[in-house]
């Protein structure tokens, strides 16, 4: 009985987050069967092959390269039960969370988010709460189970397989399409936030959004995503969904770096899951300091570039 | 038009969280709650629809025991009509969808907050949706009606995505759909007089069970490295913290 695991593509290919979702499912011992939705590249199917799934889904209906909710979790369902799969694991997305929480409700599944670690025996599954303050413990209680993990609860690895592709396909009605997507805005090309592993922010001390160039550069040199703190998006110095924190987006990075932000408590909060904290301020009494696994007091216009040649000459 | 919004009763942001009896339960001593942010943003927009849409009323609905009375209390306030609790704990999302999706039929939209701060599911807007079989949208930024048409924008990774749907609808809030709203004088002296019903919660049989909390292992502290030697922060994260 193997695990399902919903693939999540981006543009045409596989989401970092969905190859640690791979990863999770294969860990769990059972075969990993993958389902994957819309326009795919071909490469792609290789990649799930390797990195752990027996078996691809693939659901080629051009309505699904659109985020259709509603429908995702249609065909979720429709997949769980004609490959008598008990468990489905996919990775916390703004697409993923809600088609999967939808799921469990049609298949009577226990539901868990925001999942760290690999279930104990029992199907007790760690949950990060109270936004990165704390863990919970929960055992999921039903024969189904559907399990949405945040980043990094497991490494995304290759294990050498190659995967059965077979088209998949599921009637879809009028209903399942009840939001229509009338437009989207996405920074193109850009490392998307939430799935960087290397996070250059800026705050308040960054003075203005004409500093942000040499930020930019400094993440540019680091294949960095750029995130800000909430202020920085409340004045418009920077998008909204570069926002971090407790009422943005929860990053969880290899390495955070934080220049010319206080540290409040708020911002924290969305930063805590990183392995390895930075902060540069001028402020030697910041408080973001105390959360620091390395620090800079200095002026952020003064330490920024030099950083940045210090890494390009590294390199 | 009747607008149902959500609420979470939930510790304020700058908690410090603990756990007592074992890592079983909250330690609540010291802790200030408050209305959930998000939910808090849910809340602001309802009250903005209703200043401008005549004969719109606002319910507000909290799954939780006695003690959530101020912070429902405080809802009203802020300019909800009258309000519902739930007296049970909120123990988890699908218990909580179930208890609102009881009270919700009738209502146009239902609002609530993206998440709630204390168990960050942010799935109770979608299982809602799933149970009264109508749409659910989330995180949305922008709500607008034009009609029973909803026009909306929904953060995604990234960017952002424009969404129409018609009503009845869930949307899950976050910022900026609104700014949170204080409650003045006279708001507070009405909202001990308004409406707050208590109902009994719909039975079932849980799905999941938590069984123990616990805090993540202390940071160690901060090694300071001078601005003159930037290249050593670089050596550092390099060989020493190996993330680069
Ligand atoms: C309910 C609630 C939710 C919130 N959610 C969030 C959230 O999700 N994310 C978030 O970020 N905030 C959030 N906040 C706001 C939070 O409390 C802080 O106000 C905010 O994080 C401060 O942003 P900042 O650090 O950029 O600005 P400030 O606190 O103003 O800090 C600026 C820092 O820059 C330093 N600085 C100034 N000039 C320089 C220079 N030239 N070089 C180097 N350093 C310099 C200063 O020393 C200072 O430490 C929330 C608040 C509330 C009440």
């Amino acid at each position: 009985m193997a695990t399902l695991v919903f693939v999540e593509v981006s543009d045409g290919k596989v989401r970092k987050t969905s190859l640690e979702a791979l990863a999770y499912a294969h860990q769990m011992g059972s075969g990993v069967t993958a389902i994957v939705m819309g326009t795919v590249s071909a490469s792609e199917f290789e990649t799930l092959g390797k990195y752990g799934a027996q078996k691809v889904l693939h659901v080629a209906d051009a309505r699904l390269d659109h985020p259709a909710i509603q429908a995702y979790a249609t065909v979720l369902t429709k997949a769980m039960q004609d490959e008598n799969a008990d468990v489905l694991v996919l990775a916390n997305s703004s697409l993923g969370t809600p088609a999967a929480a939808k799921v469990a409700i049609k298949t009577n599944a226990s539901f868990a988010s925001n999942v760290v670690e690999l279930p104990a025996p029992g199907f007790v599954v760690k949950r990060s709460i109270y936004t990165g303050k704390a863990f919970s413990f929960v055992e999921l209680k039903n024969q189904k189970k559907v399990i949405a993990i945040k980043k990094n609860a497991a490494e995304a690895k290759e294990v050498g397989g190659s995967a059965q592709i077979v088209a998949y396909s599921v009637a879809l009605s009028d209903s399942d399409f009840n939001t229509k997507i009338t437009g989207t805005e996405k920074a193109t090309g850009d490392i998307l936030l939430p799935e960087a592993e290397i996070v250059v922010s800026g705050g308040r001390g960054m003075k203005g959004p004409e500093h942000w160039g040499i930020l930019e550069e400094l993440a540019k040199t680091l294949r960095a995503a750029t995130g800000c703190s909430k202020p920085v998006s409340d004045m418009h110095w920077r998008p909204h969904h570069e926002h971090v924190g407790q009422t943005g987006v929860k990053v969880a990075p290899q390495l955070y770096i934080a220049i010319g932000i206080s540290g409040a408590i708020q911002h924290l909060a969305g930063v805590n899951s990183s392995k390895c904290i930075v902060v540069i301020n001028k402020d030697a009494d910041a408080p973001f300091f105390k959360a620091a696994d390395y620090g800079i007091v200095g002026d952020a216009f003064d330490v920024i570039p030099k950083l940045t040649e210090a890494i390009k000459a590294m390199k | 038009m009747k607008i149902l919004v959500c609420i979470s009763h939930v510790p304020d942001t700058t908690s410090k969280i603990n756990f007592i009896d074992n890592g079983t339960k909250f330690d609540t001593n010291g802790v200030q709650f408050i209305i959930g942010p998000y939910d808090d943003y849910a809340l602001a927009r309802a009250i903005e629809l209703k200043e401008a849409n005549a004969g719109t009323t606002v319910t507000v609905l909290n799954v939780g025991l006695a003690e959530t009375e101020p912070t429902i209390r405080k809802a009203l306030a802020i300019g909800a009509d009258d309000a519902i609790r739930v007296n049970a704990e909120p123990t988890d999302s699908l218990f909580v969808a179930t208890q609102i999706a009881e009270h919700a039929k009738g209502y146009d939209l239902v609002l609530m907050g993206r998440e709630s701060i204390d168990y960050n599911s942010g799935v109770v807007h979608a299982m809602v949706g799933e149970m009264l079989g109508i749409p659910s949208v989330s995180p949305v930024m922008k709500l607008d009606l034009e009609g029973t048409t909803v026009k909306m924008q929904r953060e995604i990774e990234g960017g952002k995505e424009s969404v129409e749907a018609s009503l009845p609808l869930v949307a899950g809030c976050q910022e900026p759909i609104a700014e949170w709203k204080i409650p003045n004088m006279r708001g507070i002296m009405s909202a001990r007089t308004k409406p707050l019903k208590v109902v009994e919660p719909k039975t079932t049989e849980a799905s999941v069970k938590t069984q123990k909390f616990e805090l993540p292992a202390p940071k160690g502290a901060v090694k300071m490295i001078s601005a003159d030697n930037v290249a050593e922060l670089v050596t550092r994260l390099k060989t020493e913290a190996k993330v680069l």
